[in-house]
Parts: C-alpha cells; structure tokens; sequence
C-alpha cells in the first residue's frame, strides 16, 4: 500500500488524463477509500500494450464538502466511476456532465432520497412519449428501470436506472473473515458469471496471503471460465433467437446450454460451477473420469452447435433483424470505456486474456475475436466465433492436464499481508471483472471493490437503442445481456 | 428445409419423460445425512466451517434454509455430515427445513396446504417472478424448469409476464431495502386466492447476505411462503418436484 504514489489532486488529474490518452490504456478501477487524513483516491489504469497496471492515488480533505475538478469532462468513460463516489461519498466534481446516482448503495451519503422517488429525466413535449418499463419485468429476469424517450416508434433517448439489486456485497465481504466465505460470497456477486468473479476474488487473495496456485489448478480454473463462456453464450444464442422468432434455434441451443452445465454438474455437483474453485487448494481436483466427461460432452455439443448456429447464420429473416440494429460506433464504444463483447465488436481488442493473461491463459496465446459492425449481428456472431474458440482451448488445455486426480495442496489457514494492496482482474464471458482489495496495518480486509463488465456497458446498450424502433428493445438488450446484480453490487 | 429435418433429427428427444426417475451425481448436492455417531462435544469445527451459518451443535442440524451446499463440513475427521443426491428437499413447513441425525427425508405437510390451491390451482398454475436482489442463479434454473429438457408446462405450470395473469409470486434473493416497494406492489396486484413461494437460501433465510444492511425482510414477516425451495440454486428438479407437491400432482412419500 506504501508504495502506491500519493499525489496532490491537480497532479493525479494530470497524471490520469495523460495515460488515459493513450488509446491502449483504460481504466479498470476508480474507486474511494476512506482514510484518516480524509478520502483517498485509487485509480488503477491497465496498458493493454504494455500489459501492465499502473496504480495512482489521492488523497482530498472530507471536511466541508470537498469539490474537484471532474476527469469526465476529458474522459467520458470517467463518468461511472465519478458518480460511485459521489453516491457514496458526497464529492462534488466540478464539470461532470450529470452526477445520476448509481445504485442507490445503503451507505450513501443523502440517506434522505428514496429510490422510489427518483426523478427521471424527461424532455416537454407534446409529440414525444415516455414508456416506463419495469422495475420488475415480464419475463423470468432481475429487476431494473428503463424509461425511454419516443417519437412514434422511434427511440430518441433511454434511461437505465439500477440498484433494485443492491445487497451490500462490498461491505460484507469485508466481514467475511475467511477464505471460505469470501469465495461463496463472491460467486453470489453475479450467479451467472460464478467463475468470472470467484476467480478474481481467489486471486486477490491469493496474492495477499503469498499462496501458490498449482499447474493443475491453473489448468481447472481455466477450463471453467471458457465452460461458464460456453454455456452462457449458447443461453444468449438461444435467447437471441426467441427474440426473433428462430424456434428452432431457440429450441435446439436451451438443450444444448444443459449440456454444457451438466458437465460442471458432474464434475463438481452444481451447475454453475459454484464450489469448484477456492483459494489455494481443489475441492474437486480434475482426474481421468471428468477429462473424459468433458472431452465426451464437448464433441456431442460441437456437432450439433454448428449445424444450427450455421443454419441461424444463413436465415435472411434472422439476419433481417440483427444487421444494422442496435449500432453503437467505434468512437462512442472508446467514448464511454466500454469493455468485454461491447468493445469487440465494435472494433476494439479488449481483452484481459491477452492483454493482462492470468492462469492458464499465460501459456494460450490467446487472440481477441474483433468484429466492427457494433450491431446485433456482430454481438450474436462473436458469441459464435468465441463458442469455437473456447471449444478449441479447453481441448488443448486437457491435454496439459496431470491427470493424477489428486490434489497436494492443503487448506490455507488465513493470514493476509498487512498493509496490502492487491488488484485482480478476468475476464468473465460478459467482459472484464476487477476486484481489488486493501488490508490494514493487522492483516485485517479494510476495503474490497469490485467491479463489473456491465458498469460500463449499460451505457453502450442506451446507446444503442437510440432512433432505433422501441419493438426492438429487447433484442437489444438481450444481445448484450447486462449483468442487474454485478452492476447493483 | 433438409438442413431443418436434419437438425431436429439430431436434436432426438430432449424432453426428460419421467422426472421422477433422475438421479443426480453424486456430489454434495441433495439432502444431507447426519450420521447418528456422536461427534466430539468440544469440536465446532463444522459449526465455524460454515460460510452461511447453517450448522447448529447439540443436536447436530443443518438448516436447509440457510445451507448453500458448498459441501466443506464434509471433510470432517468422523465424517459426521454427508450429502445424498436427493433432490427432493422442498417443503410447505419451514421448521421441516433443519436437518438431523433422525432426518431421512423433507417432510412436506399435505394437510398444511390450503384448501383452495389443490382445488384451483391443481391443473392450471400462473406464476410471476419477483427477483429481489438475487444473483441470476435461481433465475437462470427457473428458465431451465421450462427449457426442452425440462418442459415444466407439460404440468399446466408457466411463467407469465403480468402479475394480474399469475396466481402467485415466486420469490428470489435475499429481499433488499431498494425493491420493497417493488414486491410489495407485485404481491397486491396479484387476485385472490394466491400462493407465495421463497425459491433459494437467500430467500428463504437471507443466505449469505443475512448480516447486511442493505436488506428489509419485512415481507416475509408480514406473508408466510406456501413452498420453500431451498438450494443454491435449487435444481429445476427440486422446483418441479415442489411446485407438484404443492399443486396435488404427486404425493409426497
């Protein structure tokens, strides 16, 4: 923790707009930390190029309502981190474009403003509408507010407001004083992405207490991730083509999901995943029998994955309804920092396994699958093309595998570094996740942030929907599907 | 057209004829079983185990509601506690959710079912979902309850988009401050007779979020859930069996 340089404001404005300039660098966590000398500031910057993290930090008084200087007004994809601290907080940034509340956490600092009170923004008119969608919505889904803006048919401008989810995960994973609850909690952060967050959670405290993570382990962690790809981007496929009337398509890829989380079903006895990884030893580590569960289900699922998904490819009525819906461009995707699917498909290689590889990926080589039309088409095609490519590395991991079976590694009694800083980051199947933990001078957690894909790329889907028809919504959002929970914490 | 017969073709059956004849793997995922050995009196190591609170001492008991099946009490020297693959571990009473050395299966009470559900809900069943600060793991298995493996509208049972269509809610997460209003809005829009059911630890118990702030369980002291679904998430196996118990479809055993 000492050695993250301390910076005077006007110097950590100009040292996080400087690298922020560089197209290959963006910012992975901007977050507050109450100190006592007052409010510190952590912003930690990735270098995709450099394949580097660099970490910066201020520190400002909290005494009478501190206002400074917003980094938004240069840097857009500030913007979400900007309002975090202000929710929680109560800094004011001088020049942010609109300081909307985030997720209404319960340790904000107005605990006078109720959500359900919350102004929406709304423009006179009287040829414009306003639809209201939600909290709760009409299908089996967590719960959010969309208020959209319409001239007839036409979307002029949606409102996505979040929070119904909030559970307080952050302060509670700092009560959680051993590895075993931290990891159950973290893989209830987002049930969809169980791996995505339960590794990162295990990393971050993998490095603060020095513990080893074996060959195997790395091996079992990565093959998990692109299963939890796998299964999650068949559910999308499937849910993409309900959307347009493809029942087929629909039909054939749910049966093919089940597939994919039996595996896990039978490699560790949940669907999800959940259980299967935790810090420093292998629950269920992989043997012979599991290699040839998963190798077996893999060829069975190929087969018939691509002969429907090539089908959907070719239908004109699907196509009609994917391409060039729901566009958001190259220069609006760098604009509001998006990452994971969002960025590559519009064009920018965002991608934790290559930029900064972890576990296994180190040794995969891994190249981005870049799409540039930013449609629905190119975020229904990229589940497909990353599909193949998941199918093609777990095959290669397996046989790197010591199949033994057996797992050396003890359970790890809990001890962190005091005074720590660690930052982890994946790359889930929506995009990149990030947690990043702090210890005080006892070994004791003082501060855990997480943060999620869909921080940034709910923005892109309100983006996207603009002066599109509002009937096309919901394939909209179903080819990004956000994560409510990751985003309400 | 030939590639279409070609892909149902291959597609075969996906429809699981008998639910009632699954079994799971064997992995730390159905009810647990107590062993009716005594286990050291000064050992808490299972009961400070636990990440969700769900071991109790004197008698030994895992409570179900609040157990999220991470499997780690297992690894107990006497081996005291192990999990079965039965799935079947849903329940209309919640005092029949806590686990000891005398249990060998959940009791689900046919006399404590009201009247009106067998009698209007037996054949035709409308649900609504709330999620109210859940993870997406229980949403994720109720879409399975209907996907082609599962087909749970084989039994008149369906998800339906409006709560003025549905006769009941199913309930997710731990229940939040920020979507109180939300659910308690849903739970009156809902006509008379109507059913409640908890689906998961959170719900039923607060799982894993129990201590935090940012939750009001005040519905649940206010309504009392007809079903309890408990897991993490529970299997669409689990759900399915439940909601047929529930509805007179099967007998419990």
């Amino acid at each position: 923790m000492q050695q993250i340089p301390v910076l005077d404001y006007t110097g950590f404005y100009e040292e996080v707009g400087r690298l922020l300039h560089n197209e290959h660098c963006h910012c992975v966590n901007y977050y507050a930390l109450p100190e006592q000398q007052g409010l510190r500031l952590i912003c930690c910057i990735a270098n995709d190029q450099a394949h580097s993290v660099g970490v910066a930090s201020s520190i400002i008084s909290l005494t009478d309502k501190p206002v400074i200087k917003s980094l938004s007004q240069v840097h857009t994809s500030m913007h979400i981190f900007e309002r975090e601290i202000h929710e929680r907080y109560g800094v004011g940034f001088e020049g942010h474009p609109w300081l909307k509340p985030v997720r209404f956490p319960f340790d904000r600092v107005d605990d006078v403003s109720k959500m359900a009170d919350y102004p929406f923004y709304g423009i006179s008119s009287h040829e414009l509408h306003e639809v209201g969608v939600g909290p709760i919505h009409a299908g089996i889904i967590e719960p959010g507010h969309f208020r959209f803006i319409c001239h007839g048919e036409k979307v002029l401008h949606l409102e996505i407001h979040l929070g119904y989810q909030h559970r307080g995960v952050e302060k509670l994973m700092l009560e959680k004083e051993n590895f075993l609850s931290a990891s159950v909690l973290a893989e209830s952060i987002a049930g969809d992405t169980v791996v995505g967050h339960n590794s990162a959670c295990c990393q971050v405290l993998e490095a603060l207490g020095g513990i080893p993570v074996t060959h195997n382990m790395q091996i079992a962690r990565t093959v998990a991730a692109e299963l939890e790809r796998i299964a999650m981007h068949t559910a999308d496929l499937s849910a993409l083509c309900t959307d347009v009337a493809f029942q087929l398509g629909s039909a054939v890829l749910q049966g093919l999901r089940t597939i994919i989380i039996n595996t896990f079903m039978a490699w560790c006895g949940n669907r999800f995943a959940r259980k299967l990884i935790r810090v420093g030893y292998e629950p269920y580590p992989v043997n012979k029998d599991i290699v040839a569960v998963i190798l077996q289900n893999l060829d069975n699922y190929e087969k018939r994955y691509c002969e429907v998904v090539d089908k959907m490819f070719d239908m004109p009525s699907v196509l009609a309804r994917f391409e060039q819906t729901g566009v958001v461009s190259e220069a609006q995707t760098r604009l509001i920092g998006a990452v994971g699917m969002a960025a590559r498909t519009a064009g920018i290689p965002r991608d934790i396994r290559q930029s900064h590889p972890y576990s296994f990926y180190k040794n995969l080589n891994h190249k981005p699958v870049l799409l540039h039309s930013g449609d629905v088409k190119a975020r229904a095609k990229i589940r497909d093309l990353e599909i193949r490519q998941s199918l093609k590395y777990i095959r290669e991991m397996l046989a790197h595998c010591n199949i033994s079976g057996e797992s050396n590694n003890p359970v790890p009694a809990y001890k962190l570094q005091p005074s720590g800083f660690a930052i982890s980051l994946t790359e889930g199947w929506r995009g990149e996740i990030c947690h990043c933990a702090v210890t005080d001078n006892t070994g004791k957690l003082a501060h855990y942030k997480i943060k999620e894909a869909s921080l940034h790329n709910w923005m892109a889907l309100a983006l996207a929907v603009r002066n599109n028809e509002i009937s096309d919504f919901p394939v909209c959002n179903k080819s990004f599907n956000l994560s409510y929970c990751g985003y309400d914490l | 057209m030939l590639r279409t017969i070609k892909i149902v073709k291959h597609q075969g059956r996906q429809y699981i004829k008998n639910l009632q004849q699954v079994t799971l793997p064997l992995l730390n995922n159905g009810l647990p079983v107590i062993s009716s050995n005594p286990c050291p009196a000064a050992c808490k190591a299972c009961v400070e185990l636990c990440p969700s609170e769900a071991i109790s001492k004197d008698p030994l008991t895992v409570n179900l509601g609040q157990c999220v099946f991470c499997g780690e009490c297992v690894s107990c020297k006497e081996g005291i506690i192990r999990f079965t693959n039965n799935f079947r571990i849903a329940t209309n009473n919640s005092s029949c959710l806590a686990v000891s050395s005398t249990t060998d299966h959940i009791f689900f009470d046919p006399e404590l079912v009201r009247k009106e559900i067998i009698k209007v809900f037996g054949r035709s069943l409308k649900l609504r979902l709330v999620s109210d600060g859940s993870c997406n793991g229980c949403e994720l298995e109720l879409n399975a309850t209907d996907n082609v493996n599962f087909d749970i509208s084989r039994y008149g049972i369906e998800f339906v988009a409006s709560p003025r269509h549905a006769d009941g809610i199913v309930v997710t997460g731990p229940l939040v401050e920020n979507s109180a209003k939300a659910l308690e809005l849903t739970w009156e829009a809902i006509p008379d007779p109507k059913i409640l059911i908890a689906v998961g630890t959170c719900a039923i118990s607060g799982g894993v979020f129990k201590n935090s702030k940012a939750l009001n369980r005040g519905f649940f002291e206010k309504h009392t859930p007809d079903l309890y679904l408990p897991g993490c998430p529970p299997h669409p196996l689990t759900i399915i069996d439940g909601l047929l118990k529930l509805t007179g479809r099967i007998t419990a055993e």
